[in-house]
């Protein structure tokens, strides 16, 4: 029988945020790529809330676009409403989210694909992938003869041995022992893929983004479909190929709230909620002004006690609690069954409904997501103010899917026993759209990376909200889909929304996802932070007449000596903006930058203003600097471990005194750093001292 | 190269007359280690089949049973612990012996013959630290123990491995915890949990907590006296008698001792026990202005060395007048607490206490303190103070050692540390990790008081649950894992 027959450098299996970010960043890296999904229609598709972001979430879409990620640059074209959260408190907090309209959103990110350079989209289900064994793996060097099996493994894999031939980098060099650990544990090899047709794609690299459609299967109370989700078909036969490999499956669930016919809500029953006045786009790249536009509103209602008897009364003819749903669901996004027991005290919870989009009037029931039968949730939703008359459109369900246990990846999202093979998104346990899109990035680039012979991303907890997603995904034992949360992250005072693309855009440059162009624009950005700062520090302003006066009308301390302007911004009830008047120099200081090359307008006005961004950046380094000082010093602390590597070919078997359960955990996630080893659960300051010691004694044997 | 899975073994009890000695032997071969020096009075082994937690009654042989060549050394009772519920989690058995200190030692070596290795000193400590059954405090109380100076500081010791210490830091923890806890949901989900009226309830915390670990704090200064001894500085003017001072302290002949003002040119520093009380003495060079560069080096240590002390014994020569150099002295002093020591009381007195009182009361302090005397002050009142007290001696004579003990304590432990079982931190580590807690807790006051946001008060509130885990050893830190290896002797 004949077959099509192609070879590419990379396949990635599924066309949702994963794959959509995967197939991007290997195709702008020059690689042949593919990506295959079981709809073109589905492209980015939504399938649950309507909105990008939120809280820590949003965090996440500003370090993808600092990293040369899309999502940020797609929803900046096509959010409808835009919002920034937790204003109220800490700069830390602040999170940026914005509601898309769905279509457009998925419309905007097909059209990305299809003009992309060296990209193919392939309609087609994958169904197996196609591998062969590495010869001389470690299991063959049982004499623990380490020189022995490095040369062996090497020589029999010639991908390696050109990475090591082609480079020339001395830093490189380096930074290969991570590499050469990876090495040592791969046992297989991906080759290819296979899909449902028959045709055959030969590459170096897969990358899995298979989100929610493996073995998909939809509950809507008793009513059980096979589908993935919004009805589309499920890949049901790639699990299979992936065990065949030796790659442990479980399974997850999630769920989503019904969608209503907009016209059959009385919103006169509900507060509106606005957009932002002054709108901040998600990508460093898009112009402010550029998404200055009318805004599209949400509304707010709650449930009340009517609406949780229905619920109470009927939870035996919920699949979850009656049993009949077996994956687990994310604690952190309840269905209203789970927030109705959970938080029995609760009078009410909040209701949102959000547009769909602008050319639909379908709308989502936020904080409603629920899979109880048709009936029931009828019945429920009709008991919510302003909802009395509402006609479902789509009714809620409940969906379970295969997924894996990340700890069978690397840090770099490559399984730790196949070369070759990555994984991003849903598929790794995760749940949203936004920590799927930042797996996917990581996993395509990382993928990319070994195909080039060049340095892995991998970021750590300290460098960004991605390195904490991907640390936990593939360190903790996680029981539930995976959400981003502000709390997960220890240093989020260093890792705000409005600094990602200080901390990481010169990563992306240097990946080449970033342009020369935003390079520079970054650079100008931080020269002008670095000379506003230092301008506020050596400005000193005498305990004259003039500023007391100041001070006293704004409530604050008389000087008694002077004190410079960054020690004023320091007093919790003044700030940068409030001290011009007493800033005589402000507007000079710059007057002669804005001709200078290299200076960009956005950021320094003609008449020597500078812009909100630098400003923010200034005020919160100097007002929370002790704050960020103290963070800071965590950090170190913490980045100690993390540089202790652990040989990836360690028999945990010799190391005494560990712990039986220790043992087992280490063998099982075989950690790549002491750092790493230490957030294993099972695994106890003790246990993390007795490694280090025999680690340091045999550092030199 | 040592290895923490072989089997170790030591003897457990003090080396002395006393009528049993333990030889105690832990590992994975401590049974068959056992097994083939022991016998039961049939001549045959028990110890391999031995239940848990069980003693038998058997015989210490030595020599090869082949040859029949072999003899009883010792009647012995044998302990068995199997492993994990011993002392150090491992198999352990335990000998003990009878026949004196010669025959406990014979008996260790037949085992060490049969395959153990000695015990490096704390070693069945640090197995039972990294075995995990007690945590670093506790294994650091042992250490202490084994290396404790005298009986208070045995008694400091003994309360720390109880776990009381522990346990208190482990509550304090979990009050931290459970406030980050409480503040990182509240910023997760703020529809279910509010964080109005938080902050006063959050000071309250911090308040309750700063006085707690504020109230440990105190106890280091003694606990460290404690267990190092008290630093202790003897000062005067050249020929004031300092030298012999410390001889009659030390009862021996260790300084030299001649008429010639600044004969002790360099420091001396000598380890005394008084009263159960340890004293690190350190006799310095007579303080004077002098032109000898030799002896100004010794003056400028003598500052030095008053800067650090936790006692300066003054030695006044009550036979010469005050001048220039007992105000330079007064000054180095400070608000230290001082014994002024009235010498050759038994030569013509032209100084008395008043005269040193009234020099005292001329001394400016710094920063504007009162002092420890106000003007009207007399000597009962700065007494009471526990600051300074004065006792006449003649050092030549030996007259006034007494007193000077019963001073002293006086001045240090007032009596009620002997008796009492407070918490004792008596670890410079865990009194520098307190410290940290409690600044990192007095910076969550301030914020509070900034009114910052919430989201800031976790930053120090981490630190706080941080620096409290170092003490436990349940934080790891690179430092702590450095601090562990130097602890045990660890290295190559």
């Amino acid at each position: 029988m004949s077959e099509i027959r192609e070879k590419v450098d990379v396949c990635v299996v599924g066309a949702g945020h994963a794959g959509c970010e995967a197939a991007l960043a290997c195709a702008r890296l020059g690689l042949e790529t593919v990506i295959f999904t079981i709809s073109v229609d589905s492209i980015a598709l939504m399938p649950c809330n309507p909105n990008v972001g939120g809280s820590s979430k949003g965090h996440l879409v500003r370090e993808l676009d600092a990293l040369g990620g899309e999502m940020g640059k797609n929803i900046d074209k096509t959010f409808i409403q835009s919002k920034m959260l937790n204003v109220s408190k800490g700069p830390a907090v602040h999170s940026l989210r914005a509601q898309a309209d769905k279509a457009e959103y998925s419309r905007a990110m097909r059209k990305v694909l299809e003009s992309q350079e060296h990209l193919t989209i392939k309609q087609a289900e994958v169904c197996e992938l196609l591998w062969e064994e590495i010869p001389d793996h470690l299991s063959n060097c049982k004499d623990n003869n380490e020189n022995d099996c490095v040369v062996n493994t090497q020589i029999n894999d010639e991908d390696h041995r050109n990475i090591q031939e082609n480079d020339q980098n001395e830093s490189y060099q380096n930074e290969s022992y991570q590499e050469e650990n990876h090495l040592l544990g791969f046992e297989k090899k991906v080759i290819g893929v296979k899909t449902f047709t028959g045709a055959v794609y030969e590459c170096r690299a897969v990358i899995l983004c298979t989100g929610t459609y493996l073995r998909a299967r939809c509950l809507c109370g008793e009513a059980i479909t096979y589908t993935g989700p919004n009805g589309l078909q499920a890949a049901t036969h790639l699990t299979e190929s992936l065990k065949n490999m030796g790659i442990e499956l479980r399974r997850f669930k999630t769920g989503t709230p019904a969608r209503m016919d907009g016209r059959t809500i009385d919103y006169s029953k509900m507060e509106e909620q606005f957009g932002d006045e002054r709108i901040v786009p998600f990508s460093f790249s898009t112009d402010p002004e550029s998404v200055q536009k009318e805004q599209a509103s949400c509304w707010l209602t709650y449930t009340n006690q009517a609406t949780h008897d229905i619920i109470r009364a009927n939870l035996d003819r919920s699949p979850i609690y009656a049993g009949i749903i077996e994956g687990t669901g994310p604690r952190y996004c309840p269905s209203i069954e789970d927030k109705v027991v959970k938080f029995a005290e609760k009078e009410r919870h909040q209701v949102f409904l959000e547009p769909e989009g602008l050319h639909t009037h379908e709308m989502y029931v936020g904080g409603m997501s629920s899979s109880l039968p048709e009936d029931v949730q009828l019945a429920m939703y009709r008991t919510v103010p302003g909802l009395e008359h509402c006609k479902i459109v789509r009714n809620a369900y409940a969906i379970e899917y295969d997924c894996i246990n990340a700890k069978q990846l690397y840090p770099s999202l490559e399984f730790k026993k196949i070369k070759g093979l990555f994984a991003g998104g849903q598929f790794n346990g995760s749940s949203g759209y936004e920590e799927a899109a930042c797996q996917g990035l990581v996993a395509g680039i990382n993928a990319a990376m070994e195909l080039l012979g060049r340095e892995f991303l991998v970021m750590d907890r300290s460098e960004s909200y991605i390195g904490v997603l991907i640390d936990d995904l593939v360190t903790k034992d996680n029981r539930e889909p995976y959400r981003m949360m502000t709390s997960r992250a220890e240093y989020r005072l260093l890792l705000r929304q409005d600094n990602a693309d200080r901390r990481l855009r010169k990563k992306g440059y240097e990946i080449g996802l970033i342009s020369e162009e935003e390079y520079q624009d970054l650079l100008c950005k931080e020269k002008l932070i670095e000379l506003e700062i230092s301008r506020l520090k050596d400005t000193k302003v005498g305990a004259n007449k003039e500023i007391q006066s100041f001070l006293e009308r704004h409530d604050s301390m008389s000087l008694k000596t002077a004190a410079s302007l960054a020690e004023l911004i320091c007093r919790p009830e003044l700030d940068y903006e409030k001290i011009e008047e007493i800033d005589a120099g402000r507007v000079e200081a710059y007057a002669g930058y804005c001709s200078m090359e290299n200076v960009r307008s956005k950021y320094l006005t003609a008449d020597g203003k500078l812009s909100k961004e630098i400003i923010d950046q200034v005020e919160i380094e100097i007002k929370y600097e002790g704050y960020i000082v103290r963070q800071k010093r965590q950090v170190e602390q913490y980045k100690k471990l993390e540089k202790k590597m652990i040989p990836a070919d360690l028999n945990y078997d010799e190391v005494p005194s560990l712990r039986l359960e220790a043992r087992q955990k280490l063998k099982e996630f075989r950690p790549v750093s002491l750092g790493q080893a230490s957030r294993i659960s099972g695994v106890s300051p003790a246990d993390v001292s007795v490694l280090h010691i025999y680690l340091e004694r045999h550092k030199n044997n | 190269m040592e290895k923490m899975n072989d089997t170790i073994a030591a003897i457990a009890t003090a080396l002395s007359d006393s009528g049993i000695g333990i030889v105690r032997i832990s590992g994975d071969q401590a049974l068959e280690i056992a097994d083939s020096i022991l016998r039961n009075k049939n001549g045959k082994k028990f110890v391999c089949s031995a239940k848990s937690h069980t003693i038998h009654y058997g015989f210490v042989v030595d020599g090869k049973e082949e040859q029949k060549s072999m003899k009883i050394l010792d009647e012995v009772m044998v302990s068995v612990f199997r492993a994990p519920k011993s002392y150090t989690k491992e198999d352990v058995v335990e000998i003990n012996c009878h026949g004196g200190v010669l025959v406990t030692k014979k008996v260790l070596e037949l085992v060490l013959h049969a395959g153990a290795r000695l015990a490096e000193p704390g070693e069945f400590t640090k197995r039972a630290f990294f075995n995990g059954r007690i945590d670093l405090a506790e294994a650091e109380a042992v250490m202490d123990l084994i290396h404790s100076k005298n009986e208070l500081a045995l008694k400091a010791s003994t309360a720390q491995l109880r776990g009381d210490l522990s346990d208190k830091i482990r509550s304090m923890r979990e009050e931290i915890l459970y406030e980050i806890a409480f503040i990182e949901s509240a910023l997760d989900d703020p529809e279910h949990i509010s964080l109005d009226g938080y902050q006063d309830r959050l000071k309250e915390k911090c308040d309750q907590l700063i006085k707690e670990v504020q109230r440990l704090l105190d106890t280091a200064e003694n606990g460290k006296m404690i267990k190092e001894g008290i630093s202790t500085v003897i000062l005067g003017k050249p020929n004031a008698g300092k030298s012999s001072l410390l001889n009659m302290i030390l009862g021996q002949e260790r300084a030299i001792v001649t008429d010639i003002a600044g004969t002790t040119r360099d420091a001396l520093e000598e380890y005394v026990n008084l009263q159960g009380i340890h004293l690190n003495v350190i006799d310095t060079a007579g303080i004077r202005d002098t032109e000898d560069v030799v002896e100004k080096i010794g003056v400028e240590k003598a500052k030095k060395y008053a800067t650090d002390a936790d006692l300066i014994l003054y030695v006044v020569d009550t036979s010469v007048e005050l001048d220039e150099n007992d105000r330079e002295i007064l000054s180095m002093i400070g608000d230290k607490k001082t014994i002024f020591l009235l010498n050759k009381s038994d030569l013509e007195q032209k100084v008395r206490e008043k005269d040193i009182l009234a020099l005292l009361n001329q001394r400016n302090l710094p920063d504007d303190q009162d002092g420890f005397i106000d003007s009207n002050s007399d000597l009962v009142e700065s007494s009471k103070e526990r600051l300074i007290s004065m006792i006449s001696t003649s050092a030549a004579f030996g007259k006034g050692l007494e007193e000077l003990e019963v001073e002293i304590e006086k001045l240090f432990f007032q009596g009620d540390i002997k008796q009492n079982d407070q918490i004792m931190i008596t670890n410079l580590r865990h009194k520098e990790e307190l410290g940290n807690v409690l600044s990192s807790l007095l910076l969550v006051k301030q914020s509070l008081e900034d009114g910052m946001p919430e989201d800031f008060y976790s930053i120090d509130l981490m630190q706080a649950y941080a620096s409290l885990g170092n003490i436990l050893g349940e934080e790891v830190g690179d430092d702590l894992v450095e601090e562990i290896f130097s602890k045990f002797c660890m290295g190559k």
